[in-house]
């Protein structure tokens, strides 16, 4: 579904992404793994066409991202790092407008969202202003949002921070129920127990790809217990290897 | 082309965050009230009951006519001329009086002299006070039979009320300034709260994104425009000569040109402060100096004068001033209307490219 070649982004001297190699799969679950700055946001906005490469190339579902078409736009679904629902609107009314912008009919979209909305809880909040939300409920309902147009690819970019484990493990079973429906499922996160929820996770350092492929595997090529130590071996390893 | 769904999409919520705004709200409302009665009494040009002392040394029928023609003006009023030898300059220093009227003896047939004295120190009122003396003394002649009887015919504001020029004219100022303000906030707030990364993931494009904000701002300017003209109206007891579907008509398109104005400036600010400073700068000065609102645009150096050209206020008072005090229809009016599109267009054209659909 998703096809990168040689992907880089500079910021002047800065390179926030260095020649990153990837192919996501139909339902598969990617993770994206790393520090804060390692470059994890900057390859997903790529990705979805909010940030332009500096060189390489995306292939989203077999059309090239560059050409900016609207047809690749209707097939992701985002959730951004920083809230980003509108406060002053009630919880319905952020679902409406973006069912609104990607001309989805209000009530095919709310067909589209019934069972997560109640797989979450939200039925009861829905006629709540989002700003009166607790944080635990905002990020649900973005994650709601970036679903009203049943997109085959959902970029969730850090969905968990500030949240409790509880909600924590809800969101991760809703990622699993989507990635079962077949979409595809690209996730940011610094918390390394949920990168074994992950088929697949890239680990990044510097905006370089230090390991890539399934956690169990990586676990088992590097010789680590956990995720924990697999992310600080390979870390450990790569700066040898630059030193 | 743009998709009208998408439009509508963005404009309802616009509408709802007008609506759950009372910030907005007042800017809409209240402000525009604010300055239309600021503005309107405290920029009051005319002079009226200019203190006077006569001193009458010839205290003939002749003389008694002359002062009377000044006091039944509403322009002058008298002032007790105290006792000794009239001094002008020791009057104006003590604020007793702005202008004093010495008659001397000889005042008669054989030759009508006299002399008025006029404090200075303020030189429009002084410049006012001379014409309104001048204007009195050229009907007392006329009626006394003596010189040139010059008997000018003022057309359109006859008792020449400064609020027939400044009303019109503070419709003009105000809608471009809360319409530049509006449109100017409304896409820079959404690049602070970041909720417009959401928007640009969407197949959302930039046209769509600008019409869709600029609809419903279009309705509320246009309430304004209402709102101001008629309280200028009742306050300040102007005059509408024209037909209403015209000024609506041209004010829909001085509305439009000041929301893409606004949609302009929003390109180019980053945070929500910058956008209102840099949409007041461009309206609120430019307007006041530069579109013949205070200064005549034929009397300024050939530099301002060009560059009076792209203040939309500039067609904006021709239009207004045409309708409310000339009942002008749009065959007068269609060229000053014509350059209104044709800012807009180019604005919005200018906004639309600069609009980035990526972050930077």
């Amino acid at each position: 579904m998703i096809h990168t070649k040689n992907l880089v982004k500079k910021f002047g001297a800065f390179t926030a992404v260095d020649d990153i190699n990837l192919d996501i799969a139909k339902g598969e679950i990617f993770g994206f793994l790393g520090a804060n700055g390692a470059g994890k946001t900057t390859a997903i906005r790529m990705i979805i066409g909010l940030v332009l490469p500096t060189s390489g190339q995306i292939i989203v579902d077999n059309l090239d991202i560059s050409k900016g078409s609207e047809k690749v736009k209707h097939k992701i679904g985002y959730m951004s790092q920083k809230f980003s629902l509108y406060p002053d609107l009630k919880a319905i009314e952020n679902l409406e407008f973006y069912s609104g912008i990607y001309q989805i009919p209000f009530r095919q979209a709310m067909k589209n969202i019934q069972p997560i909305i109640e797989q979450f809880g939200l039925q009861d909040i829905l006629k709540n202003r989002t700003e009166d939300l607790p944080m635990g409920y905002k990020q649900r309902l973005s994650l709601v949002a970036a679903l009203v147009h049943d997109p085959p690819l959902v970029f969730l970019d850090e969905p968990t921070s500030g949240v409790d484990p509880q909600a924590r493990r809800e969101f991760w079973q809703v990622i699993n129920d989507l990635a079962y429906a077949g979409k595809s499922v690209i996730v940011s996160t610094h918390f390394m127990d949920e990168a074994e929820y992950c088929h697949r996770v890239i680990i990044m350092q510097d905006g370089r790809e230090v390991a890539l492929g399934n956690p169990a595997e990586l676990k088992a090529t590097h010789d680590s217990a956990n995720m924990q130590e697999l992310f600080l071996k390979v870390l450990g390893e790569d700066h040898a290897k630059s030193e | 082309m743009p998709n009208l769904n998408r439009i509508k999409a963005i404009s309802e919520k616009e509408v709802f965050h007008i609506l759950r705004d009372s910030r907005t709200l007042a800017i809409i409302f209240i402000l525009p009230l604010l300055q239309l009665i600021i503005f309107g009494y405290a920029m009051n040009m005319e002079i009226r009951q200019v203190p006077l002392v006569v001193d009458d040394h010839a205290l003939n029928s002749s003389s008694r006519a002359l002062v009377d023609a000044f006091i039944q003006t509403d322009y002058f009023r008298l002032v007790p001329k105290g006792p000794g030898v009239l001094d002008p300059g020791e009057l104006f220093k003590q604020r007793v009086a702005q202008a004093t009227l010495s008659i001397p003896k000889g005042f008669n047939q054989d030759d009508f002299t006299a002399q008025l004295k006029i404090d200075a120190s303020d030189p429009n009122s002084a410049q006012m006070i001379q014409s309104y003396a001048t204007g009195i003394v050229n009907t007392w002649s006329a009626k006394a039979g003596v010189g040139i009887a010059l008997s000018p015919l003022i057309l359109y504001n006859p008792d020449m009320k400064s609020s027939f020029f400044f009303v019109p004219g503070l419709i003009a100022l105000i809608l471009v300034m809360i319409c530049a303000l509006l449109t100017s906030i409304s896409i820079s707030r959404e690049k602070e709260m970041g909720t417009m990364e959401q928007i640009l993931v969407s197949p959302v494009t930039a046209t769509e994104i600008l019409l869709g904000k600029v609809l419903p701002y279009i309705f509320l300017g246009l309430m304004d425009a209402l709102l101001i003209l008629a309280v200028g109206m009742l306050l300040f007891q102007v005059p509408f000569r024209g037909e209403f579907a015209v000024f609506l008509g041209f004010t829909f398109l001085y509305v439009l040109t000041s929301l893409c104005l606004g949609l302009l400036v929003s390109t180019m600010a980053k945070t929500q402060q910058g956008a209102m400073m840099t949409a007041l700068g461009m309206t609120l000065l430019p307007t006041l100096l530069l579109s013949g609102y205070m200064f005549p645009i034929p009397s300024m150096p050939p530099i301002l004068r060009r560059i009076t050209y792209i203040i939309p206020a500039r067609y904006y008072l021709q239009i207004i001033r045409g309708i409310m005090l000339k009942g002008n229809s749009v065959q007068h009016l269609y060229q000053a209307g014509l350059s209104l599109v044709t800012m807009s267009v180019v604005m919005l054209v200018i906004a639309a490219r600069r609009f980035k659909l990526r972050l930077s």
